[in-house]
C-alpha cells in the first residue's frame, strides 16, 4: 500500500521491541536495511498482506509501550512500515487506548483507581496524600522518571483502594497494589516496587457448596497436574465422548444464560455457530472485564486458569472452531501471567494444538491483551480490537454468530459463562438446570464491594435474596446504615434498602427494574456522598464513550454537565427542568446509541436521581 | 488477478486505477511489472523490478515456467490457438535462472507471478507505454498476448489483455480510421476490397488502395523530401517527438504547415496557418470511445470562444473551399453515415447511446446489447473464425546501449497531475507539481555527490539538458527517470532516441543511455528549480 510515513528515526530499543513481536523485517521496504540488488528488484506487500498482518497492531503497540513507556512518532512509523498500516490509522488505534501514551511519559507509572468502589474505601484521601507528597496527577516529578495518573476501575474492588504500577523498560513489569497506601505508591514511584495484594478475595473458601469457585484457593494455578488432580480435564474427556452435537444439547438443556450482562442463551449461540456453513469458526472468550465493580473473571483466571482453558477448548470442539482467543483486559497482570502459563502447559501436554488429546482434532488459543478501553468489553468492539482496529462497536445485525471475528461465525462468551460449561458437560444439562431458579439456572458469581464487612467474590445459586448475600458478606461495614446498593455495575442501577428482599436472578432483578449485569453488588453506607458517586459514574461514561455515534458521544458529555450543574446547585432553570433534560438525554442515548454503552450510560444516573432522590436533598 | 505491466496506472490512468483499487479491496491480487517501484507498485502484492527493455525475456521465462509446471490450459491451447509447439520450443531456453539473470528479477518472484497467473480463475494483463514505447513494441505486446493464450485468460469475463488508452478517445481515433491502414471500423484499406467499394460508393470518390504513413514514417518522408505539407490536428509533435532537435528541423523545412488545435502549441507557433478549434469535450457534439470500447455521447455545453470552430465545421469548410460540398446537418448525420459503413457500429443510434449510457462495440444491429468483452469466439465449439496464433518473439535489448560514457538508463513516464507535453495540463495549478526533475536512486545521487533540487546536466548521445535532481527510493542504481511534461523548462526529448518499432512506429522513449554531471561547485549552494506550474504548455 502507499504509505506516507514521516522520516523520523526509530530508536534501537523500540525497533527491537517491535522485532521481538514480528520477527526481523523481511525487506528494506518494511523497515530493514535497503539491500541493493534485492529490494530494488522485488517488493512484497499490498492490501492482502496488510490485511494478514493487521491483527498484530495491538500486540506490537503493547510491546513499544512496555519498552519505552510511550509510543513515539518514530516507533509508530516503524510499526506502520512493518505492518503496512497507514500512519493515520495506526495513530487512531494507538490513541484509542488509555494505557498507550503518544506523548513522552516516564517509564514508571502508577495508575491509581478513583472509581466508585475505591471511592468508598478512601481513594479520595489517597489521591490527596499523593498530591501532597508526590505532586499532582499527570505531572512528572523533578527527575521525570515516574508519574501517577487517575484511573477508572482496576477490577480490584474487593481490596480497594487499588493502584496498578506499570514499569517500562528492557524488563517491563506490572504490579498491583491493593489495598494501596500513599506511602506504598510513593515508594513504588521511587523505584522500590513490590507487588502488594491482599488474598482475602474469597470469603466462602472451602465451602462445599461452591461450584464455579470450588477449586479457587485450592488448586495450584501454576500446575496442570494440580488442576487434573482436582478433576480438571474430565469435562473435556466427557465432551469428546458426547461429540459436538451432544455438548450443544447439554448446554442448551442447561438453560445457561450468558454471564457478561446480556443474558443470552449460550446453547443458542453455540448451535448457531456450529451450524453455520461459513468457515472458519472462531471462539472468543471475553475477559475484558471492565465494568466498574466487577472482578469475578479476574479471580477465576488468577486462581483457576486451566478451567478457562479447558472450557474454551470444549467450546471450540463443540462449534467446530480450531482457533480461540482470550481477550483479557490490560489491567490484569497476574491473570495474564497465569493464563500464559496455563496455555503453555496445556499445549505442552497435548491439550491444545494440532492433535488435542490424541483425538485428531485441533484447537489452540491466542491471548490478546486490552489496553485500557471499557468499550472493548462490547463483543463487536472486542473483535475490532483483536483485528487491529479502533475498538468501536459494529452495527448489529449481523450478529457475531454470522459475522464475527475476522468476519467469520464466532462464539463469544464471558469467562464465567464458559466455566459453567465444565459442570454442565460432566453432570448433564438437565441436572445443572435443577440448581437455581426456573429461568436462571446454576449459580452466580457476585462481586461484593464497597462499604461491606467482608468484600469479595461470592457464589450463590440463583434465587438467593440480596439480603442473604449482604448478611453472608457480614452486612454494612461498621454496622452503619445502608444507603444504597449498586447492582450490575455502572451500567446497572441503584437499589434502595427497602428492596433487599429482591431475588438475585435474572427474572427477580428484572421484576424489580434492576439488573444483575456482570454480578456487581456494591454497597454504600450513609456516609458516602452519593452525588460524588453519580458524578464519577457520569465521568466514567464520558471518558469511555468511544465517540463513534453521536447520541453517546454527545449524550454522555451533556449528562455529566447537567449532573455537575445539579450538584453545584445551579441548575439551568429549575431542578425539575434539569431533571427533565437528564431524562431526555437518557431517552436519546437509549434509543439511538449503536451499542450497550450508550444505551445503558444513563441507567445508574437515572436510578440515583429517581430512586435515591439525591438532588432533592441537594436542591 | 490483475497484472499491471509497464503501466503506472495510478498516475497515468487514475480513474481506471480506482477500479483496480476496488478490485483489490474485493480481494483481487495485484502484480506490477515495472523497472521503477511506482506509486501503483506500492499497492501491489508483488512488484517485479525488471531491467528496462527485458519484457520479452520476462514473458518468455514466465511462459516456460508455466509450461514446465504443467499449468498451461492445454484444452484451450489445443482448441483455440495455433503455433504452440513452436512457441514452446522458443521459450525453452528461458529457464528461471536465465530469466532472472537477464531481467534482474529474482527467480522466485518470476515463478510466483507465473504460478499465480496460471492458476488464477480470472486474470488480466494491463499495459501501457512501458510496453509500447520501445523499438520492439509489437514484440512486447505479443509476448504478453502469448501468456494470455497459454492460460486461456482471454475471451472470458474478467480475463483478458488490456492496453490502457492514454486519452478519453484514443480508442475512438483508431475506430474511426484515423490510422494509416484501416478504414473506419478497422476495415483494411488494402485487403478488404468489399469494404473499400462500399466507402467509394458512399463517398462517390475512389480511394487509394494503399496504406498511408504513420507519424514516424511521415517524418521519414519529410526527411526524404517526399512530404512537403502537413496538416496537424490536436497534436504537438514539435515537443512530443523523440530526438527533439531533429524534429524541429524537419518541421521547419516543410513548404506548408497547418495546425488545428485548441491551444497555440509550439507546433502551432511554427505553422503557416492555425485553425483554432473548439474543445471536444464541452464545445462540440459527437462521440468518444473509451478504453473499454464504449462509445459515449459528448454534447456542447458552451459556444466556442472567439474564432474557434468545431472540428467538423472546419473540415467541411475546408472541403467546400477545395470544391467539395460535403453536406452534413449535424454530428449525428456524420455518425449515421459511419454506422452505415462500419458494421461494428451499426446498432449504435444516438438515441441508444444516450438511453443506455454508451455501448461497447461490436454492436452490429439495433437489438444487439454491445459486447462486454472480445474474443469469446475462441471458446465456442467448434471455434468460429481463425485460431489465435502464438508468436515467437526474441529478446532485443534497447538500441541506445549503456557505455562508460553513458552509464545510466533513463526511462520516461508520466506524473499524476500533468499530461504529456503539458498543453492541456500546464494551465492548471496543482499542489503536487514540482516541475521537471531527473529522478535518481539514492545510491547514484550519493555516488554523483548530488542532492535534491541540485541542478545537474544530463547528456545523451543526442544532446544535453539541465534539470534539478530528485532522489527516489523507487529507483535502483543505474536507473533514472524523467517526464516530458515541462518542455519549456526541460526539453527531455533532446535526450531520447528516435529508434522506432517498424510496425507500430513508436519511438523508444523508455530507454535512453545518459550521463549525469554535477554543475554546482562544491561548497556553494546549488540552484533551486522554480516550480513552473501554469507556465508550461
Amino acid at each position: 500500500m502507499d504509505l506516507k510515513i514521516a522520516d523520523i528515526a526509530v530508536s534501537t530499543a523500540d525497533r527491537e521491541a517491535v522485532d521481538a513481536v514480528l520477527g526481523p523485517p523481511p525487506s528494506g521496504w518494511e523497515g530493514g536495511e535497503h539491500e541493493v540488488g534485492v529490494d530494488d528488484r522485488v517488493a512484497y506487500g499490498g492490501r492482502a498482506e496488510a490485511e494478514r498482518r493487521r491483527h498484530l497492531l495491538l500486540p506490537t503497540l503493547h510491546a513499544v509501550q512496555a519498552r519505552s513507556g510511550w509510543i513515539s512518532p518514530g516507533a509508530l512509523g516503524y510499526v506502520c512500515r512493518r505492518l503496512i498500516v497507514p500512519p493515520a490509522e495506526a495513530y487512531g488505534v494507538a490513541s484509542f487506548y488509555a494505557l498507550f501514551a503518544l506523548a513522552p511519559r516516564p517509564p514508571v507509572v502508577a495508575h491509581v483507581c478513583t472509581d466508585i468502589a475505591c471511592m468508598t474505601r478512601g481513594s479520595g484521601d489517597l489521591c490527596a496524600a499523593l498530591e501532597r507528597t508526590v505532586g499532582p496527577a499527570g505531572e512528572h516529578p523533578q527527575n521525570g522518571t515516574s508519574v501517577w495518573l487517575e484511573s477508572p476501575c482496576l477490577g480490584m474492588c474487593e481490596c480497594a483502594p487499588a493502584a496498578m504500577l506499570t514499569v517500562a523498560g528492557e524488563h517491563p513489569h506490572e504490579d498491583v497494589l491493593a489495598p494501596a497506601s500513599a506511602e506504598a505508591i510513593a515508594s513504588a514511584l521511587r523505584g522500590c516496587a513490590a507487588d502488594a495484594r491482599s488474598d482475602e478475595a474469597l470469603p466462602q473458601a472451602g465451602s462445599p457448596e461452591l461450584r464455579l469457585l470450588r477449586r479457587v484457593g485450592v488448586v495450584d494455578p501454576d500446575s496442570l497436574d494440580s488442576y487434573r488432580s482436582l478433576g480438571g480435564y474430565a469435562a473435556l474427556r466427557r465432551a469428546v465422548e458426547l461429540g459436538p452435537a451432544g455438548i450443544i444439547r447439554e448446554v442448551s438443556e442447561s438453560k445457561l444464560l450468558g454471564r457478561g450482562g446480556a443474558a443470552f442463551p449460550t446453547g443458542r449461540k453455540w448451535d448457531a455457530v456450529a451450524r453455520n456453513p461459513v468457515s472458519p469458526h472462531f471462539v472468543v472468550c471475553n475477559a475484558d472485564e471492565s465494568e466498574p465493580g466487577t472482578f469475578k473473571d479476574r479471580v477465576v483466571i488468577e486462581r483457576d486458569p486451566f478451567a478457562l482453558v479447558e472450557a474454551l477448548t470444549i467450546a471450540g470442539f463443540a462449534t467446530g472452531a480450531e482457533h480461540g482467543y482470550v481477550y483479557l483486559r490490560g489491567e490484569y497482570p497476574l491473570a495474564w501471567e497465569r493464563l500464559v502459563g496455563a496455555i503453555e502447559q496445556a499445549r505442552a501436554r497435548g491439550l491444545l494444538g494440532d492433535d488435542v488429546m490424541g483425538g485428531g482434532w485441533s484447537f489452540d488459543i491466542e491471548l490478546r491483551k486490552g489496553a485500557g478501553a471499557y468499550i472493548c468489553g462490547e463483543e463487536t468492539a472486542l473483535f475490532n480490537s483483536i483485528e487491529g482496529f479502533r475498538g468501536e462497536p459494529r452495527n448489529k445485525p449481523p450478529f457475531p454468530v454470522d459475522v464475527g471475528l475476522f468476519g467469520k461465525p464466532t462464539v463469544v462468551n464471558n469467562v464465567e459463562s464458559l466455566v459453567n460449561v465444565l459442570d454442565i458437560v460432566i453432570e448433564g444439562g438437565p441436572a445443572f438446570a435443577t440448581v437455581g431458579t426456573e429461568q436462571s439456572t446454576g449459580t452466580r458469581l457476585l462481586c461484593v464491594s464497597g462499604c461491606v464487612e467482608r468484600p469479595g467474590l461470592y457464589e450463590l445459586p440463583f434465587g438467593a435474596s440480596l439480603r442473604a448475600l449482604l448478611e453472608l458478606a457480614g452486612g454494612v461495614a461498621g454496622g452503619r446504615p445502608l444507603r444504597a446498593i449498586l447492582l450490575g455495575g455502572a451500567a446497572g442501577s441503584f437499589v434502595t434498602p427497602d428492596q433487599l428482599d429482591m431475588e438475585l436472578s435474572f427474572e427477580g432483578t428484572r421484576a424489580a427494574g434492576a439488573t444483575l449485569g456482570s454480578g456487581v453488588v456494591m454497597v454504600f453506607d450513609d456516609a458516602v456522598d452519593m452525588v460524588d458517586v453519580v458524578l464519577r459514574i457520569a465521568a466514567f461514561f464520558r471518558d469511555e464513550s468511544c465517540g463513534q455515534c453521536v447520541p453517546c458521544r454527545v449524550g454522555t458529555v451533556r449528562q455529566q454537565e447537567s449532573l455537575q450543574r445539579l450538584a453545584g446547585g445551579h441548575a439551568r432553570g429549575s431542578v425539575a427542568d434539569e431533571r427533565a433534560l437528564l431524562d431526555e438525554i437518557a431517552v436519546a442515548m437509549r434509543d439511538a446509541s449503536i451499542c450497550g454503552l450508550g444505551q445503558t450510560a444513563a441507567n445508574a444516573v437515572e436510578s440515583a436521581v429517581n430512586a435515591l432522590r439525591i438532588f432533592e436533598e441537594v436542591g | 488477478m490483475i497484472v499491471l505491466w509497464g503501466s503506472n496506472a495510478r498516475e497515468a490512468h487514475p480513474i481506471f486505477f480506482h477500479r483496480v483499487l476496488k478490485a483489490v479491496h474485493h480481494g483481487a491480487r495485484l502484480y506490477t511489472v515495472d523497472p521503477r517501484r511506482t506509486s501503483s507498485a506500492q499497492w501491489a502484492d508483488v512488484w517485479l523490478g525488471l531491467d528496462v527493455g527485458t519484457d520479452v525475456p520476462l514473458s518468455n521465462t514466465i511462459a516456460r515456467e508455466i509450461i514446465h509446471a504443467g499449468l498451461h490450459n492445454r484444452d484451450f491451447v489445443e482448441h483455440a490457438t495455433a503455433g504452440f509447439e513452436e512457441y514452446a520450443r522458443s521459450v525453452e531456453p528461458w529457464t528461471l535462472e536465465i530469466g532472472a539473470q537477464v531481467t534482474g528479477v529474482p527467480a522466485e518472484a518470476i515463478r510466483e507471478l507465473a504460478h499465480t497467473y496460471a492458476r488464477a480463475d480470472r486474470a488480466e494483463i494491463c499495459w501501457t507505454l512501458g510496453i509500447t514505447e520501445h523499438h520492439n513494441a509489437v514484440d512486447n505486446v505479443v509476448a504478453l498476448i502469448n501468456l494470455a493464450l497459454l492460460c486461456g485468460h482471454v475471451g472470458r469475463w474478467g480475463s483478458g489483455v488490456n492496453p490502457l488508452r492514454g486519452q478519453n478517445n484514443v480508442q475512438g481515433g483508431g475506430d474511426m480510421g484515423a490510422i494509416p491502414n484501416k478504414l473506419p471500423g478497422f476495415q483494411d484499406i488494402e485487403q478488404d476490397a468489399h469494404a473499400r467499394a462500399r466507402f467509394e460508393a458512399a463517398w462517390g470518390a475512389p480511394l487509394i488502395p494503399r496504406y498511408g504513413w504513420h507519424l514516424t514514417q511521415m517524418f521519414e518522408a519529410m526527411e526524404r523530401g517526399e512530404l512537403r505539407a502537413v496538416y496537424v490536428i490536436g497534436e504537438n509533435p514539435a515537443q512530443s517527438e523523440a530526438d527533439h532537435k531533429h524534429t524541429i528541423e524537419l518541421l521547419e523545412g516543410l513548404d506548408h504547415l497547418v495546425v488545428q488545435d485548441m491551444f497555440l502549441t509550439h507546433t502551432a507557433e511554427m505553422a503557416d496557418v492555425v485553425l483554432p478549434a473548439a474543445a471536444g469535450w464541452c464545445e462540440s457534439e459527437g462521440t468518444v470511445t473509451n478504453s473499454e470500447r464504449r462509445v459515449q455521447r459528448v454534447r456542447a455545453a458552451l459556444e466556442p470562444p472567439g474564432q474557434a470552430r468545431d472540428d467538423i465545421e472546419i473540415i467541411l469548410e475546408l472541403a467546400r473551399r477545395l470544391g467539395h460540398d460535403w453536406h452534413y446537418e449535424s454530428a449525428e448525420q456524420v455518425w449515421d453515415e459511419l454506422r452505415s459503413l462500419s458494421p461494428m457500429h451499426a446498432g449504435m443510434r444516438y438515441a441508444r447511446l444516450e438511453a443506455e449510457g454508451g455501448l461497447r462495440w461490436p454492436c452490429p444491429d439495433e437489438n444487439h446489447p454491445g459486447e462486454h468483452f472480445l474474443h469469446a469466439r475462441l471458446w465456442e465449439r467448434p471455434i468460429s473464425g481463425p485460431r489465435a496464433p502464438f508468436s515467437v518473439v526474441d529478446h532485443s535489448p534497447p538500441v541506445d546501449t549503456l557505455s562508460a560514457d553513458f552509464p545510466l538508463r533513463l526511462t520516461t513516464g508520466r506524473r499524476l497531475d500533468s499530461y504529456n507535453t503539458g498543453v492541456q495540463t500546464g494551465g492548471y495549478t496543482s499542489p503536487l507539481r514540482r516541475g521537471e526533475a531527473i529522478e535518481l536512486s539514492p545510491e547514484d545521487a550519493e555516488h554523483l555527490g548530488v542532492v535534491d533540487d541540485e541542478v545537474v546536466r544530463i547528456s545523451s548521445r543526442r544532446g544535453s539538458v539541465e534539470a534539478p535532481v530528485r532522489v527516489d527510493r523507487g529507483l535502483r542504481p543505474g536507473l533514472a527517470f524523467m517526464t516530458l511534461h515541462f518542455p519549456d523548462q526541460v526539453e527531455t526529448n533532446v535526450l531520447t532516441i528516435e529508434a522506432t518499432d517498424p510496425r507500430s512506429g513508436t519511438a523508444e522513449f523508455k530507454a535512453t543511455a545518459v550521463r549525469v554531471d554535477k554543475i554546482a561547485v562544491a561548497g556553494e549552494p546549488s540552484a533551486v528549480a522554480e516550480p513552473v506550474a501554469g507556465k508550461a504548455r
